[in-house]
């Protein structure tokens, strides 16, 4: 048995205290102290005291772990882990908690702002409302009004929380206010600049709201709809909207809602639109079955074509193999993102090489079949080097004996490829070949560079022929058809749950890892 | 006869890798820089559009190259020196929770980062409030996500090296009176350079061709990378116009990484089989 490394080390000659030694302890010392002093102001600004209370215990149990001599293995692997935790596990944790969610355009507040919002956003001006002379300022880096009443010519100071008087002003002969004390006049190009900053915001009243009407004229309005927290409703417009929890919308009693609501949990309802809803799950299924059929294909074609080559290369008296494999390395030095774009233009259908080359006028990327043809093709091209690399490499390690014996026994090249070479190639290569599955099953790059999804079919502009899970995923999010944060988060729970069948199939097939336990 | 065949055979094959490649070639030579008017083959040498790529207002492709090699260098050499402290405990010391510790790597290269995507930029939009510095739009918050995850993808392959690097050699040091630090720094870590050079060659190019992170993450101009600037750049209308420019681009961003892809070579083959995939 090897002796622990720890006990050795503490058997061993006592350690001296190098200069090296002292440097390092007070390296990390600073480190933390000036992390801790550069992060802990603005969470104790914001006032996130949960945030406040991990920054500390994470800052001071980094420090202590560097100070003292014990829990070595820790010093080494608490740098990684604190990324590892920051960026991948939170993110994966907290996209499992906003699947349950509702969150998106439409809920992304809690209620008091979903109701905030629909209040100043139903402002109109009532006939024979108050005017004001407007001005803009900026007070510190907050966009303000100063609002001059014609009548009185008493100055007041809007903001978006509150309007108050503001005495010390100057006020000008067309109304326009020159200095304020604590607040700096914009000019009108400056005030032009900030259009729809100044159109955005909305000073509370005591029963509405004054909104910029240009840049030198403000007028009170009153909110059409008005919340009554007795009935947990909103009222106005002839109309009454009760709120739903469930939902989190205002609705009516036509079932209509506003266009305003709010983040509430759904709990497995974006699990289950997906498995149940028909036009959803529909796609869903569609969507899961070509990229299964995408990655097995990326796959199996790289894999074929590139052992082809290399099994060409691999004999002995093949020449220029040097030359050879440099061409057919290229494809795989090139920047990826930027070849993806080029093969897009290649398959342009009015100008794209590849219909000039064989005299063909083919839409490709137009076309769901052509399409899916296409994205595979290009993703053989970039693919096939890697596979080319790598059988090579395995060639080299199979002895060419065994070949040989094989064909002494009377076995065509066929069968001594089919039974010899092959099972002895996978030996080496299955668990590179599952890692490239799982690697284009979210090929993001592949689709999103390429048909970017498309072609679209007529009444759906979500879901398009060549769109992969990871692709839809993040147009449900980022697409032009609004945020669906909550949704977009149930479907890559989904890819999750599909990823890790995958490796645990992986795991089973490949046990080689488990000898690395030992 | 045979050797004739396969001779044919991979020569069709060299052809099919090659072919788009001679094509960007043509198009950045090719003194119109439209995509209509490129062929194949040039038909007449120019090297116009790599002046327009640098004399450009609109794209500023320089930048785009500082920032994608500062961003491609930093977080390559940062994300390994994280995951090589990490496989040197796992590889070299025994305490509890190693087992569980390597399983749940294990599990979590098998998820890729940016299936979080949507949450990720949850989580910035925070940041961004409370460090701009971090936030979206600059290079450090950027830095901060791909060194995320650098644990997952690289500890396996590392901990597989320093498991064939001689248990001797160390406790020979720490006989010796080495400390743990001085044995990683002095000894490990020059034993394993020739492989972390193509780790981090195998990293750099990765991320140099990241996109989706950084779609989301940068959107003024000066900040972008050149994976995300050259996509705008022949976005929409602009696909024909600018596909001379789009193609010199292309090519300067090829010339480092083929040179030294084509020196490591050697090197390459036996990374991969240790099975790295190119991201």
């Amino acid at each position: 048995m090897a002796p622990d490394a720890r006990e050795t080390a503490r058997r061993g000659p006592r350690r001296t205290v190098t200069t090296a030694f002292v440097v390092s302890r007070i390296a990390v010392l600073a480190v933390a102290a000036a992390f801790l002093l550069y992060a802990a102001p603005p969470l104790a600004a914001a006032g996130s005291w949960t945030g406040l209370g991990v920054l500390g215990a994470a800052t001071a149990v980094i420090g202590y772990l560097y100070l003292t001599p014990r829990h070595i293995p820790a010093k080494y692997l608490v740098p990684g882990t604190v990324f590892l935790i920051a960026f991948q596990i939170f993110p994966v944790l907290y996209t499992v908690s906003t699947a349950f969610t509702n969150f998106g355009d439409g809920h992304r507040g809690d209620k008091q702002a979903a109701v905030t919002a629909i209040e100043t956003g139903s402002v109109r001006q009532a006939p024979g409302s108050p005017e004001y002379d407007l001005t803009v300022g900026l007070r510190g880096q907050e966009l303000v009004f100063l609002l001059v009443d014609p009548d009185t010519e008493q100055v007041r100071l809007g903001t978006a929380d509150s309007l108050s008087p503001l005495p010390g002003a100057q006020v000008g002969v067309t109304g326009k206010v020159l200095r304020a004390p604590g607040v700096t006049v914009l000019t009108t190009p400056q005030a032009a600049a900030r259009g729809p900053e100044i159109s955005a915001l909305s000073v509370p009243t005591p029963d509405g709201a004054i909104k910029a009407n240009g840049l030198s004229r403000a007028v009170e309005g009153k909110a059409a709809l008005v919340y009554d927290a007795g009935c947990d409703c909103v009222r106005g417009d002839a109309d009454t909207w009760t709120a739903d929890d469930g939902q989190g919308y205002f609705v009516n009693a036509a079932g209509e809602h506003l266009a305003q609501g709010w983040q509430v949990d759904v709990g497995f309802d974006n699990f289950a639109q997906v498995l149940t809803n028909p036009t959803i799950s529909g796609y869903f299924l569609g969507v899961f079955g070509w990229n299964t059929g995408f990655a097995l294909a990326s796959v199996g074609g790289t894999f074929a074509l590139g052992m082809a080559v290399a099994l060409a290369l691999h004999h002995p008296r093949m020449r220029g193999t040097t030359v050879y494999r440099i061409a057919l390395i290229l494809p795989y030095a090139m920047p990826s993102f930027a070849m993806l774009l080029v093969w897009r233009d290649l398959f342009n259908r009015d100008f794209g090489l590849i219909n000039q080359f064989f005299g063909l006028n083919v839409d490709w990327m137009g076309q769901p079949g052509t399409a899916r043809l296409a994205v595979i093709l290009v993703n053989l091209w970039l693919g096939f080097p890697y596979m080319f690399l790598v059988t090579t490499g395995a060639l080299q390690a199979i002895p060419r004996e065994l070949t040989e014996a094989a064909s002494i026994d009377g076995a065509t090249p066929w069968q001594g490829f089919r039974r010899v070479t092959l099972p002895l190639l996978l030996v080496a290569l299955t668990p590179l070949l599952i890692s490239s599955f799982a690697f284009n099953f979210n090929n993001f790059n592949a689709i999103a560079l390429t048909s970017e999804g498309g072609p679209f079919p007529a009444e759906n502009s979500q879901v398009g022929a060549t769109d992969l899970l990871i692709t839809y995923t993040f147009r449900l999010a980022f697409g032009t058809g609004g945020a669906q944060f909550g949704f977009a988060a149930a479907i890559s729970v989904f890819i999750f749950a599909i990823v890790a069948v995958i490796s645990a199939v992986a795991f089973r097939r490949t046990r080689r890892q488990e000898e690395v336990y030992a | 006869m045979k050797l004739a065949l396969r001779h044919v055979f991979v020569l069709v094959v060299c052809a099919f890798a090659v072919f788009p490649i001679l094509f960007v070639i043509s198009a950045a030579i090719n003194p119109l820089g439209t995509l209509a008017s490129t062929d194949l083959l040039p038909t007449q040498v120019s090297l116009g559009n790599f002046g327009d790529l640098f004399a450009s207002d609109v794209y500023p492709f320089g930048r785009w190259f500082l920032n994608s090699v500062a961003i491609a260098l930093l977080s390559s050499f940062a994300s390994l020196l994280l995951s090589m402290c990490a496989a040197y405990a796992f590889s070299r010391m025994r305490f509890a929770g190693r087992r569980a510790g390597l399983l749940a790597l294990l599990l979590i290269q098998m998820f890729p980062q940016f299936l979080a995507i949507v949450t990720i930029f949850m989580i910035f939009t925070r940041v961004t409030e409370l460090y701009p510095a971090f936030g979206f739009d600059t290079v450090w918050g950027l830095m901060l996500l791909y060194l995320g995850g650098a644990l997952g993808v690289n500890t396996w392959l590392m901990k597989g090296f320093l498991d064939t690097v001689p248990k001797e050699l160390d406790e020979a040091a720490t006989v010796d009176g080495a400390t743990h630090a001085q044995i990683f720094w002095r000894i490990i870590m020059p034993l394993v350079t020739p492989i972390l050079a193509v780790t981090s060659l195998l990293a750099f190019i990765g991320i140099m061709s990241e996109f989706l992170m950084a779609s989301v993450f940068l959107r003024d101009p000066e900040s972008k990378t050149l994976a995300v600037g050259m996509y705008g750049m022949i976005a929409g209308d602009q696909r024909n116009a600018n596909f001379g420019m789009f193609a010199a681009g292309t090519l300067l961003t090829a010339i480092p990484t083929v040179g030294v892809f084509l020196w490591l070579q050697k090197y390459i083959v036996s990374g991969l089989t240790a099975g790295a995939v190119k991201g």
